[in-house]
């Protein structure tokens, strides 16, 4: 009976999954490049937020009430870093492994071992700092945070505390058409670096969040007891290198928030740091929300909304925590809102109440003794600078400026791959217009039917470009390439092999032949023709083309016809 | 009989055992076949005159062995026989290995193929129950750890296997190092070799005791507020606590990592050397060892034939002002003033040098030690090994395990240190502690930069009795004064037996500490070398093992 219930609890992606599709049909393909478990999944901009929220909050009342108060949101957010081995040991990390199978002295924790600074950690830090436009610290060091939880095998985590390496930055964000658009800048508080807990399990193998696992100890005290005796920690996660960044709270609503988070997954993909993939857990954030009446300069009391695996639960949690709150302010009962952590339940979509805070947490924060102070130079920090890749904002502003409306700009630099993948089939020559309609249009209605990232196909950027060329050329028809494209998505190879696959006749002798025997074969026309009817020329095109099955070369075609119509003879 | 070798709590019977004490003496014979003036190859540490001069365990054996005068099964047989013998009344090791004449044979069919020794071929080693084996339990002392093996040996004990060395056992201790008695150890009580109603000082009170009963030929300890320079002090054997990072701590149970160092034990100045130099150097595992380059201090023991009349001579010595103050012992006075005298027979420039800061250290060291200890203990919690108590509610799983596996003295620093990092005190105790060891540090320099080296007593005491300080916390933390600055201050010090006060049946050792500049150990064990080489009057072999040999 125990297990039922923990089953119930446990967040299950199947479940979610569908509907997030469904909810995405209207818009194609907006943030999701990737395949469809991957997801950008669920992005905002899919969302319509007030849809599911609660009937009994959503009335005339509250429409009214929200017009006369701002919410003020604040992001956490913990991006797990993709380093080849953990951040104070060599242990790798794939996500999915068997329980402690990744695991060594170091983090379990056992007596004796140490923890050895992973310098990929830094690296990867400064490139997060530099690219949120932060001030970096060239002098910080780790610190201890003391807690206790069984997934935390030391009884501290190593952190940073007064001294994180990058602070006071901002993220650009190009907020969705679909609500309308717009340039926001979103301020970044602070970015430091510290290590993973491990997960809990119980014995059926089934995972939980620690949230899931609080819930239960406050809900499920029949339970408790068979949940310890079953209970076991998986130690895999612990110890793998985390970012925490903290944002200024400047976003207002939910569509805000989920973008920020969006622009945060972009960027780090970008930077190649992290797979930035919510539903593994590689991106989590943690909201702070408070409302508070136009015009105030204080905060409300502060909330804070838990297990978000998806920019669409942002998105709605914070609409319907806004709703919440809001409904509490208006009816006068603002002392109802208590400075807690609440759960974000995808079930029945609303925030319940997940613990309530008694004063400050005490986390006896020291200065880590096993690991010296990071010191940073002004060359290690230029070096890393300059390899930096063009950045999300600036290919976007790139984009606009070649001319491609916003949607397109958004569309191909939502997603670094199909970024690069446009990027270089420019770099080859094509047509900037056309190559967006092929990558926007069939390729990508390819890729959602396939479940293929752009990264899958079998269609390179250079032979795009060849198939653009060779359609303006006239080479091929517009017809004939979309069947290469087709070929070329699935089986690959080459435009020209293609084209000579299909024994298409490119040989002008041989067209200028069937021209002249199409020619020779209509004199009538041929006099209807000489005489002014030129629009005949359509007549004899499509008799040569009969003549070719099909094959002979369009432009070539055209132009030998057009010769032979109009020669003195 | 002697090949099968039992836990040593076991083995009262074979105290009287005449068959063993024959064996044993009959070792001697071959002894007196050694060349080397200063490298007696005597095994058996008997007086061969009435002033006998320490000498080199390490060196003799490996001379004996390359020589084949012995073999190093009957090297360890002979030691094991001594442990067995003594071990009942001190109760040093809270294991002892049952593979140590497995390997010793081993070695032997080595050198009958001839082939190539590491420099610690044969040499016996104890080693302190903090620090991590492989293939022995590790438990610090505690309860919370009864029964654990880790998975792998410390960073030191790794190197010396390499270098051919054999453990011999884990020694007792106070709980997690935490204590300057090994009263705190869960398990048991160790006494002092010079007088068994005595202490044998700590923490690594098992370690010491080890080496002065001639258990073992050198051990391992560990050093935080004086842990490896204080129970020296007391059991007459040589100490050498190392410049912070010169070892490795990796598989060493923090207890303080900022002041944690593992340190040597020794019948004298070289063995402990060159049991310094086995374990030193840069250890990937360790971000706080030192990369610098180890300089070959096995080349510091020069042949006392070789010295002159003034071997220090021009060698600047700062004797310590705030260390001969009251509350020091006079007889401990009276011996280190002494030993400053024979520095200044050698040719050295003793001079008394002040350090106003040096009783700050005392109270910055237990805020700093505590917070520390009090983190890294965090993770004893029972939730993956250990003593786990079933308990119905996590909460009460951690207060539970916590409360039945920590003794008083380890309780009483987590309280401390959790007291001291807490929010609104942090300032006021973990903050200016560190401000108060930054002034400690610079203070030190300052007095390095004018010395080479500067001494003071290892301890204000000789021994005291079992139980004298046991509940009295403050009087015990008190006698750590000499010794707490040098680890705030992250510097080598050298503490070996200089002196005799009254007590017991043939008197109690005084040690002298040594303080030399960060890295500098080499110098240390020059100076230290020459001091007890050329020591007139002193004997020290306590009387437990001197008595039985000749009874
Ligand atoms: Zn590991």
């Amino acid at each position: 009976m125990a297990s039922t219930i923990f089953r119930s609890l446990h967040t299950n992606p199947c479940l979610l999954h569908p509907t997030a599709l469904l909810r995405r049909k209207d818009v194609i393909l907006y943030c999701t490049m990737r395949s469809a478990q991957t997801q950008t999944a669920a992005t905002p901009d899919k969302v319509k937020p007030q849809v599911k929220v609660a009937p009994n909050i959503q009335n005339k009342t509250l429409e009214k009430a929200s017009k006369d108060y701002e919410a003020v949101i604040g992001i956490e957010t913990h991006v797990q870093l993709n380093t080849l081995t953990k951040a104070f040991c060599s242990c790798p990390y794939n996500y999915g492994s068997p329980p402690n199978t990744s695991v060594c002295p170091v983090c379990m924790g056992l007596p004796g071992a140490l923890p050895v600074l992973n310098m990929k950690v830094i690296e990867s830090a400064i490139k997060v700092g530099l690219s949120l436009n932060c001030k970096l610290s060239f002098n910080s060091k780790f610190d201890r945070k003391q807690y206790f939880y069984p997934d935390l095998p030391k009884g501290y985590q190593i952190s940073q505390f007064d001294v994180p390496i990058a602070t006071g930055g901002y993220i650009d964000v190009d907020l969705p058409l679909e609500y309308g658009g717009g340039h926001r800048k979103f301020g970044i508080t602070r970015v430091h670096m510290e290590e993973d807990a491990g997960k809990l399990l119980h014995s059926e193998g089934g995972s939980y969040s620690q949230e899931s696992y609080e819930r239960l100890r406050l809900t499920l005290s029949l339970f408790w007891i068979l949940f310890v005796y079953f209970m076991q920690v998986d130690l895999n996660r612990a110890g793998v290198p985390l970012l925490e960044i903290v944002s200024e709270p400047d976003m207002r609503t939910g569509i805000e928030a989920a973008e920020y988070a969006a622009e945060l997954q972009r960027l780090v993909r970008y930077l190649g740091v992290s797979n930035g993939n919510m539903q593994e857990g590689s991106l989590r954030c943690d909201v702070n929300i408070s409302v508070r009446p136009i015009g105030n300069i204080e905060f409300g009391t502060k909330v804070e909304i838990k297990n978000l695996n998806s920019f669409s639960s942002v998105s709605r949690a914070i609409d319907y925590e806004i709703s919440r709150q809001v409904l509490l302010h208006s009816q006068g009962e603002d002392k109802e809102i208590v400075q807690e952590t609440r759960l974000w339940e995808e079930g029945a979509q609303k925030t319940v109440t997940m613990r309530k805070k008694e004063g400050l947490a005490d986390y006896r924060y020291f200065p880590e003794p096993d690991l010296p102070g990071v010191f940073l130079t002004q060359d290690y920090v230029d070096g890393i600078r300059n390899t930096l890749p063009e950045l999300p904002e600036t290919k976007r502003r790139r984009y606009e400026k070649m001319g491609l409306s916003m949607q397109d700009v958004l569309f191909l630099a939502n997603d670094v791959n199909v970024a690069e993948f446009f990027d270089t089939t420019i770099t080859k020559g094509a047509d900037v217009k056309l190559a967006t309609n092929w990558i926007m249009g069939d390729i990508a209605a390819y890729m959602k039917n396939e479940k293929l990232t752009i990264d899958e196909i079998k269609l390179s950027p250079k032979e795009l470009a060849e198939l653009i060329a060779s359609i303006k050329d006239g080479t091929i028809s517009g017809k004939i390439g979309k069947e290469i494209l087709f070929e070329l998505l699935a089986k690959g190879g080459t435009v020209k092999g293609l084209i000579e696959e299909k024994d298409l006749i490119v040989d002008p002798a041989e067209i200028e032949k069937m021209v002249e025997k199409v020619v020779s074969e209509n004199p009538k026309q041929l006099e209807q023709y000489r005489g002014g009817k030129t629009k005949l020329q359509g007549y004899f095109a499509g008799q040569v083309m009969k003549l070719s099955k099909g094959k002979a070369n369009p432009g070539l075609l055209n132009k030998i016809l057009l010769e032979k119509l109009n020669a003195k003879s | 009989m002697l090949s099968t070798l039992q836990p040593p709590r076991s083995l009262s019977h074979f105290r009287t055992n005449p068959t063993l004490l024959l064996r044993y003496t009959s070792l001697k014979p071959l002894s007196s076949l050694s060349s080397q003036p200063v490298i007696h190859s005597t095994i058996t540490d008997q007086p061969q005159s009435p002033n006998p001069l320490p000498h080199s365990q390490i060196l003799s054996t490996r001379h004996s062995l390359l020589s084949r005068h012995l073999t190093a099964t009957q090297l360890a047989d002979s030691f094991l026989a001594r442990l067995r013998l003594t071990e009942p009344h001190l109760r040093s090791f809270l294991h002892v290995s049952d593979s140590v004449l497995a390997q010793a044979r081993e070695l032997d069919e080595k050198i009958q193929r001839n082939e190539e020794l590491g420099p610690l071929a044969g040499v016996l080693v104890a080693v302190k129950d903090n620090i991590c084996t492989a293939e022995m339990p590790s438990t610090a002392g505690s309860r919370v750890l009864e029964g654990y093996t880790p998975p792998y040996d410390a960073t030191a004990v790794r190197k010396i296997k390499e270098l051919g060395g054999i453990v011999v056992g884990k020694t007792n201790l106070d709980e997690f190092g935490m204590g300057s008695t090994t009263e705190g150890s869960a398990f048991q009580v160790t006494a002092n070799p010079w007088d068994v109603s005595r202490v044998p000082g700590g923490s690594s009170g098992g370690s010491a005791a080890a080496v002065s009963a001639r258990q073992c030929m050198v051990s391992l300890g560990s050093d935080t507020g004086g842990s490896v320079r204080q129970p020296a002090s007391f059991c007459g054997v040589v100490g050498l606590k190392p410049t912070y990072g010169r070892v490795s701590r990796f598989g060493l149970m923090a207890y303080a990592s900022s002041l944690d160092v593992i340190g040597c034990f020794g019948m004298s100045v070289a063995d402990a050397g060159i049991l310094l130099y086995a374990i030193s150097g840069h250890d990937r595992l360790d971000a706080s060892s030192s990369k610098r380059e180890v300089p070959n201090l096995e080349a510091e023991f020069v042949s006392i034939s070789s010295l002159d009349s003034k071997p220090l001579k021009g060698l600047r010595i700062g004797l310590i002002r705030e260390t001969l103050d009251d509350g020091v012992d006079t007889g401990v006075t009276s011996a280190v003033r002494n030993a400053a005298l024979h520095l200044e027979e050698l040719g050295c420039f003793v001079n008394e040098v002040s350090l106003p800061s040096f009783s700050l250290g005392l109270p910055a060291y237990y805020i700093l030690a505590s917070s520390e200890s009090s983190s890294n203990l965090s993770r004893y919690d029972g939730v993956r090994y250990g003593n786990q108590v079933p308990a119905d509610e996590l909460n009460s799983q951690y207060k539970d395990s916590r409360a039945k596996g920590f003794g008083s003295e380890v309780k009483r620093r987590i309280l401390t240190g959790t007291y001291a990092l807490s929010a609104g005190y942090y300032d006021a105790n973990y903050k200016r502690a560190q401000q108060v060891r930054t002034i400690i540090r610079k203070s030190f320099k300052a007095a390095l930069d004018e010395h080479d080296i500067l001494i003071s007593p290892a301890a204000p005491s000789a021994a005291y009795k079992i139980g004298e300080k046991k509940n009295d916390p403050l009087a015990m933390y008190a006698g750590d004064i000499m010794t707490v600055n040098v680890n705030l201050a992250g510097l080598p010090a050298l503490v070996l037996p200089c002196g005799f006060v009254e007590g017991g049946s043939a008197g109690l050792p005084v040690g002298l500490q040594m303080i030399g500049a960060a890295f500098d150990e080499g110098k240390l064990l020059k100076v230290g070398h020459i001091f007890e080489q050329t020591l007139q009057n002193c004997n020290f072999v306590p009387p437990l093992i001197a008595d039985e040999v000749t009874s």
